[in-house]
């Protein structure tokens, strides 16, 4: 099943035609309205009009992370306010978020892209798709729910959170087909378990999962303990949100949309592209996004792309799971956090020094966070209502991050120092 | 067939000095209606009459159903089956419709050419009845509608897979304009024709299209599902006469 046949199983060739076209023109935009794109083509002597192929594409900069902050919040966009119908943020390195906007053809756009994934995820307009995403600045809810709505499925905008509701609605409402994060599907087989509900009591059939890393056995237990089949799917909010790439049943590999964004794989230590095959970090540049263009963006997770055709005939390149990161970023129950935005709310705090640990577990299949901090020997242990109350600050400090810590305090010297190199985060999950 | 029946890839134009068209890449598919949009000078004018020869192109690719047809001398390209309809009609004004028809299949030569030419002119006869009432009639006496009429069925008299029109709608009244543009969906459906159509009148040259895209000085900025460009603000803005900061 496809939800566009004609894109989705084009040939090489004419799609390859389409890219360089839609890239082409993204590059004549960019360089005119998006000041960042034409000063930095401008500081390179750089042209748009000598992009000339695909692989020209290499001749252009990277943009990062960095460069979405340092514009924050509307500097980037390529598209006046007044033409934006929707803004969604991920988080950002130093507390403030990094937003992107769509215009009312990236929405339909989205809709569509989102749609092809929920197809080639088993979803049909005769589905109840249950979203168990937050829906809020997060792109994840929002972007499953038009896309299912596209297709013409019944939608219930469940939400993150309150594990027995979604539950109750998972049954009463019999879902067809469950959207969530891996691990959250996880917890809500357990908390089924408890419930002495088992998976013949559930009217699911499939489940489409993405937002964070899984693994292969996670996907057999999910399957199994649902009875369902799982896929996985791949959004980064900077390029758009889900509807970039997801699995086929076939689930070897997630189809790229490439008729709408062209995937590099670069060497994340030189930026220089990486071998066929090898493994190395998503670079993705959009082809049609209207609002919120970027151009090479450096997504941070690292993959390798799959050549192979695909049995189910599609014939958009797929990229391999993630496996991981190519910098510290880490996925905390889906939410994006670097380790430096930890370390400026305890520095700001005036309590911690150099010296603290970010410590992840799994507990209940959910992601529980503690942050380990040295209390500095001026802190006087005493007086504990004192010290209760800094804890309680700081804790409040660290849930803007979108993610709740606990924090602990430890006795000085006592973290690691392995080769007297501070390790600050410590991942005992395990997927 | 795979592959588009018009496609090019990095066009540049010059016209006289003025780099008119720059690294156009744009691709038609067979049976599809391909608007090109953009304001006077935007370049549309000079790159159709690269396409179809009349004007070589600085560089690039240019491939009518995979062939090559960059460099070609413009009769070739009609025999190859490109057929293209200029601006501002130039009928023939002192001859009479049918032979203004006749002078369109100078291409189709021997017995075989002769045969089709003459199925060709039953078929426009058949799509255009006014053109058969007027047979006779010089053609400068035709209204500047029929007249449009008389330009596309030259075109057609060649026998083209490939049509490209310039301006079809230009110094006619709308209701005019509308007949033409239903005609030019016509050709596509019941010849099975591909249509690349350069207008400024973007509204009604979109409401016919597939896809389009938009020149604006030489340089595709914009493209897409012709219902997107229509709704898209830009566009709006540029092409449609809407003036949005008004309302």
């Amino acid at each position: 099943m496809y939800w566009q046949a004609d894109c989705e199983c084009m040939n090489r060739s004419d799609l390859e035609m389409v890219q360089l076209e839609r890239l082409q023109s993204t590059l004549t935009r960019v360089a005119r309205n998006v000041p960042l794109y034409s000063r930095r083509f401008a500081e390179l002597g750089l042209d748009p009009d000598q992009i000339r192929s695909l692989d020209d594409v290499r001749r252009l900069p990277f943009t990062t992370k960095a460069d979405v902050r340092d514009n924050y919040p509307y500097g980037l966009f390529a598209v006046p306010l007044r033409e934006v119908v929707r803004l969604q943020a991920s988080s950002g390195t130093t507390g403030k978020p990094t937003v992107v906007g769509y215009t009312k053809g990236d929405v339909r756009r989205w809709s569509e892209l989102v749609a092809r994934v929920l197809t080639a995820g088993g979803v049909t307009k005769d589905d109840v798709v249950q979203i168990a995403l937050n829906y809020g600045l997060f792109t994840g809810g929002f972007g499953f729910h038009y896309g299912a709505e596209r297709i013409g499925a019944s939608v219930i905008p469940s939400s993150s959170g309150n594990t027995r509701r979604q539950i109750m609605i998972m049954q009463d409402y019999r879902a067809t087909a469950l959207i969530c994060t891996p691990s959250y599907a996880l917890h809500l087989a357990d908390a089924l378990a408890e419930m002495g509900v088992g998976r013949n009591d559930l009217t699911l059939r499939v489940g489409l999962f993405g937002a964070e890393p899984w693994s292969e056995p996670m996907r057999r237990e999910i399957e199994e303990r649902l009875g369902i089949q799982a896929t996985d799917n791949y959004g980064i909010s900077e390029v758009m949100g889900p509807g970039i790439a997801g699995e086929c049943l076939e689930r070897r590999g997630l189809h790229i949309n490439e008729d709408h964004f062209l995937a590099e794989i670069v060497d994340p230590e030189s930026g220089e592209p990486a071998a066929p095959g090898e493994t190395g970090e998503l670079v993705l540049t959009t082809l049609t996004k209207e609002a919120f263009p970027v151009v090479r963006y450096r997504t941070g997770d690292l993959t390798r792309l799959i050549d192979e055709p695909c049995p189910c005939g599609r014939t958009f390149r797929r990229m391999a799971r993630i496996p991981g990161r190519a910098d510290d970023m880490l996925i905390i129950r889906g939410v994006n956090v670097f380790p430096s935005q930890v370390e400026a709310i305890l520095l700001e705090s005036g309590l911690a020094g150099p010296h603290y640990q970010i410590v992840l577990d799994r507990e209940d299949r959910m992601d529980k966070a503690t942050v380990l901090v040295e209390a500095p020997e001026s802190f006087c242990t005493d007086r504990i209502s004192e010290s209760q109350g800094v804890i309680e600050s700081l804790r409040r400090k660290l849930e803007e991050l979108g993610v709740s810590f606990d924090v602990r305090l430890v006795e000085p010297r006592t973290l690691e120092r392995p080769e007297g190199k501070a390790k600050r985060v410590l991942d005992r999950r395990t997927l | 067939m795979s592959g588009p029946m018009l496609a090019l890839k990095n066009v540049d134009v010059f016209y006289g000095k003025i780099h008119a068209a720059r690294r156009v890449s744009l691709h038609v598919k067979a049976g599809e209606i391909v608007a090109l949009i953009g304001g006077n000078g935007a370049g549309k004018t000079t790159l159709l009459t690269a396409v179809s020869g009349l004007l070589r192109p600085a560089g690039g690719e240019i491939a009518l159903a995979g062939e090559s047809i960059l460099g070609l001398a413009p009769e070739r390209v009609v025999r190859l089956g490109l057929s293209h309809v200029p601006e501002g009609r130039l009928v023939f004004s002192p001859l009479s419709v049918e032979d203004n028809l006749r002078l369109g299949a100078y291409t189709r030569r021997g017995r075989e050419g002769r045969e089709a030419a003459a199925r060709t002119l039953a078929r426009i006869y058949e799509m255009f009845p006014v053109l058969a009432e007027r047979r006779a009639q010089a053609a400068g006496t035709l209204s500047g509608g029929e007249q449009q009429m008389l330009a596309l069925g030259r075109a057609l008299m060649a026998g083209p897979r490939l049509l490209l029109l310039d301006e079809p709608g230009m110094g006619l009244a709308p209701l005019v304009v509308r007949d033409i543009f239903r005609l030019i969906v016509r050709l596509r459906d019941e010849l099975g024709l591909t249509v690349l159509l350069v207008e400024q009148n973007a509204r009604s040259a979109l409401r016919i299209a597939d896809r389009g895209y938009v020149l604006e000085t030489g340089r595709i900025i914009l493209q897409g599902p012709a219902d997107e460009l229509l709704a898209n603000k830009d566009v709006q803005r540029a092409y449609l006469g809407r003036d949005l900061d008004a309302r």
